[in-house]
């Protein structure tokens, strides 16, 4: 049997036509599987929502109550049978909930698995390698110029700048699902303790990672504080509103911003950050590349990124690799959910 | 490597002086010796060895990567050294005590020969990570571009010590890396260097911008005056060195030796002395634009084909040093008097006298200031940018002293423009559209449109900032990243006054015109945009320029290099 037959790439997503299933669609759809819960995975307005109970609370959290006509949360390491189809969900170590399914049926193995890292992330269990026949990447950072393994020795250089600059006051840009969440633990982690500043938008989503009992230390919204008591301290904010109107309640403010984009100077030179933080929630090329190879997959199915170079590689590998055209994954980084114009960015998204 | 590349790093991406000089400063005070010093000379581009090519490093890389990928990559950054500096393989039997310091980098690069250098380099490249691999390849390969003067890393390391930069200055030509002896003067831990350098820097004397308000105060007779050149001012100093010979130096205005730019005058120079003066382009005794100026200003390479287009000369304004006497305490006018015997004794035809203005009172002045070709500028008026104002009793004091100096310049040109583009500024002004694009109308296909004619990031106040933010935000039509480009049409828009000093013709921008200085004067929410000038205003005064430059009958410019290189 051929892959295609039990999973088929279309523009809006991989679909399972036997189980009666979509993974991660772009459209609306009768049932699908939710790998996590940034807007370009995770959609409102489905039939049936299968994912984990994080993911399901985040979609709760993002869109209301009535984001899908019915949901049913799977564990990790749950299989469900979905018409003879079986399909099985595991840690992604992306965000917060974040799962790779893995779609079994007359002894062939798909791994969908979402968007991911196999590095440590303290918010999140960390990513569990399926083996598989087919396995389909994501490749955001699909060239070998993006590396971001040193995490912390990036957040020791904003703690060095805010050491030498106590009068000024750090905006961290980060996306309020998973990197705010990360850039906050790993500053603990490192030892910082003091009230870490919030926007607005980040509020609901920071606070159902504590509620998990994931541990943040002291949080507060910046709305309420007194621009005097923001010098010396961290806030964090969407990317969208670290260069903008918002910025005024902060005493000359360092621009900042925790993504893997920060890698490439021209990409942080174009948004106008002072300093970039090489932060990614996404496997880098060195991860993605070595997380095929582990799965033993001979066959590689590529969503989104910079496909064409991992696909060159996966190649000279003797793999074979195809890309999968799905139009609509990658926007989260872009948009965030917040406007730029940023009038009414402090208030709760 | 790693602190240095940190510095690096940071200093690339920070926009503010302050906090480059703080950055700098920082850097200083937390590294030893002799790695601060060797970084020092490095931001101040006073490291000198064997740099490496481009090629050298693009051969490495290929050596270690797939062709396709490296392609691809290449693509994606648009910067060579950036690129192999991400993709450069790590290193499996990786050992973290082989990072190099950037003393071991200057230290092997200024006595390793050429053969064994790639080897070397790719050993360095193994050691480091990403942001240590690019520092690397940004200083082996020349110019760091940081956007860090030579003046501002030695105020960085002034500030040390409470220190005046001047007094770094003054020492720098007698110094060199990795100036273990000044840091440890600049943190009180030893003696000031001394400086043995035979033609030193003084730091020059400054003006003040005078405003109307301040003539009542003066009395014309106390004061002399003298045009304000559109060049650039320099030092000229000889000295004499151990064996005899004279040692001649060019400086700029804040003590950049600058001599290499200017082979051409430099030879003018045998007399022991220090002038101070405009350095001008002049072509059959007449002074050029900034214009051509600017072709000589910060090149590396001076070829004879440019000395010979492009010829530089001195007038001179000030003397300081005449032989071995040290003139400075002397008043103004003693100086001059011995300025006009110095420059008559030089009788160099690189070399002249700047003229003083003759004046009585305030009325002819500013009837000169008005008017400089009819009141002894001549044929060089479309170069003077003002009347400098001095003091007949005033000594050479360095600094902005009060009262001492004053310039006055003429009335800037003005044209009404509308706004087209905006984008957000930095630091401070970081969330305020604080950059404008303006334009002039011009006729395209039988319609009306607005053509670009420049850039102006100040001139307004806090207040009108803000009020152009608001107009921005609100106005928007299209975005393209920061930028925001802004309704512009007949009846909707804003028109800015836009004030320059001058005009000069540019293939880089559409409307064929580049303005000099230009700054916002005035906000005119009274105007519509279709009652802004035309891009044909702005020809008009380049025309007018133009022929007051080219004079009567005179050969055209390249005409006459020719000749000269011929020669």
């Amino acid at each position: 049997m051929r892959p295609e037959d039990i999973l088929l790439p279309t523009p809006s997503g991989v679909c399972c036509k036997r189980g009666g299933f979509h993974i991660d669609p772009t459209r609306a759809v009768d049932k699908a599987l939710i790998t996590h819960g940034h807007s370009d995975h995770a959609r409102p307005g489905h039939g049936a929502v299968l994912a984990t109970q994080e993911t399901l609370d985040i979609m709760r959290l993002r869109y209301g109550e009535n984001f899908a006509g019915t949901t049913q949360a799977i564990k990790y390491g749950e299989t469900v049978d979905l018409n003879g189809i079986k399909a099985t969900f595991r840690p992604a170590g992306h965000v917060l909930g974040s799962a790779q399914i893995a779609v079994e049926y007359g002894g062939t193995r798909i791994v969908a698995s979402g968007d991911y890292k196999d590095v440590p992330d303290p918010t999140c269990l960390p990513f569990e390698l399926i083996q598989c026949d087919v396995f389909i990447t994501e490749a955001t950072f699909g060239l070998p110029v993006f590396r971001h393994h040193d995490t912390d020795g990036e957040i020791a250089k904003l703690l060095r700048s805010v050491a030498l600059f106590p009068e000024r006051a750090h905006l961290v840009g980060a996306y309020s699902l998973g990197k705010a969440q990360r850039v906050i633990a790993l500053l603990r982690k490192a030892g910082y303790d003091k009230t870490i500043y919030l926007h607005g938008a980040m509020e609901k989503i920071t606070n159902y990672y504590v509620s998990r009992g994931i541990d943040l230390g002291p949080l507060e919204l910046v709305r309420g504080a007194k621009k005097a008591d923001l010098a010396g301290t961290i806030t964090l904010a969407p990317p969208s509103a670290v260069k903008d109107l918002w910025t005024r309640r902060f005493p000359d403010p360092v621009a900042c911003f925790a993504s893997g984009w920060m890698r490439v100077r021209a990409r942080a030179r174009q948004s106008q950050i002072e300093l970039p933080l090489v932060i990614s929630d996404h496997a880098d090329w060195d991860g993605l590349t070595n997380t095929i190879a582990a799965t033993g997959a001979g066959e590689i199915w590529v969503t989104h990124g910079q496909e064409d170079a991992l696909m060159h590689w996966c190649t000279t590998r003797g793999l074979k690799a195809r890309p999968l055209d799905i139009v609509g994954y990658g926007d989260e980084d872009e948009s965030d959910g917040v406007s730029d114009t940023g009038e009414n960015a402090g208030s709760p998204a | 490597m790693n602190r240095f590349a940190e510095l690096l790093d940071r200093l690339t991406y920070e926009p503010g002086r302050n906090n480059k000089l703080r950055l700098m400063t920082d850097y200083f005070r937390t590294t030893p010796d002799p790695q601060r010093g060797y970084a020092m000379a490095a931001l101040a581009g006073a490291l000198s060895f064997k740099s490496a090519k481009a090629g050298m490093i693009r051969t490495l890389i290929t050596e270690r990567t797939d062709p396709v990928l490296l392609a691809l990559s290449y693509d994606y950054v648009g910067d060579l050294s950036e690129t192999v500096a991400l993709m450069w393989p790590a290193d499996p039997h990786h050992r973290p005590n082989a990072i190099p310091s950037i003393t071991d980098v200057v230290e092997t690069l200024s006595t390793l020969g050429k053969a064994q250098l790639p080897a070397q380099i790719a050993r360095w490249l193994d050691a480091l990570d990403e942001t240590g691999r690019w520092a690397l390849l940004k200083l082996i390969t020349g110019a760091l571009r940081i956007g860090v003067s030579a003046r501002l890393v030695k105020t960085a390391a002034a500030a040390l010590g409470d220190k005046d930069p001047h007094e770094i200055e003054l020492l720098w030509p007698g110094l060199a890396p990795p100036y273990t002896e000044l840091f440890a003067w600049l943190e009180d831990r030893g003696e000031k260097p001394l400086n043995t350098d035979p033609a030193p820097f003084r730091p020059a004397m400054l003006a003040h911008a005078i405003e109307e308000t301040d003539f009542p105060a003066l009395d014309p007779s106390h004061y002399r005056a003298e045009w304000k050149w559109d060049g650039t001012r320099i030092q000229a100093v000889t000295g004499l060195n151990e064996d005899g010979e004279p040692v001649t130096r060019l400086y700029s205005r804040t003590g950049e030796d600058i001599s290499k730019s200017f082979p051409d005058l430099v030879s003018s120079f045998r007399l022991p002395g220090a002038l101070d003066g405009e350095l001008l382009i002049m072509r059959e005794g007449r002074v050029q634009s900034f214009n051509d100026l600017q072709q000589r200003l910060n090149r590396k390479v001076i070829s004879s084909k440019l000395t010979a287009e492009f010829p530089a000369y001195l007038r001179a304004y000030d003397l300081l040093v005449d032989g071995d006497e040290d003139l400075r305490e002397l008043p103004f006018a003693e100086r001059r008097k011995r300025l006009e015997k110095f420059i008559a004794a030089m009788d160099d035809p690189r070399v002249d006298l700047s003229p003083l203005v003759p004046f009585d009172n305030w009325d002819q002045l500013t009837a000169a200031r008005a008017d400089p070709a009819s009141a002894g500028a001549g044929d060089d008026a479309t170069a003077v940018e003002g009347i400098m104002l001095k003091r007949r009793d005033a000594p050479y004091l360095p600094g902005r002293p009060k009262g001492q100096w004053w310039k006055w310049k003429r009335e800037p040109h003005i044209i009404d423009a509308v706004l087209m583009y905006a984008q957000r500024g930095h630091g401070k002004r970081s969330s305020y559209y604080s950059d404008y694009t303006f334009g002039a109308w011009t006729t395209e296909d039988g319609e009306d449109v607005l053509v670009p004619v420049g850039k102006a990031y100040f001139g307004f106040t806090d207040e009108e900032l803000i009020q152009i933010d608001r107009f921005v935000r609100r106005n928007t039509i299209e975005r393209f990243g920061p930028v925001r480009e802004v309704v512009h049409e007949a009846d909707k828009g804003l028109v800015l006054e836009v004030a320059f000093e001058g005009l000069q013709r540019s293939t880089r921008h559409k409307s064929g015109v580049a303005m000099r200085f230009p700054r916002i004067s005035r906000l005119r929410w009274d105007k519509p945009p279709a009652e802004a000038d035309r891009l044909e205003t702005l020809e008009k005064m380049l025309e007018g320029t133009e022929r007051a430059q080219a004079g009567l009958a005179l050969p055209k410019p390249k005409r006459a290099a020719r000749k000269t290189a011929a020669t």
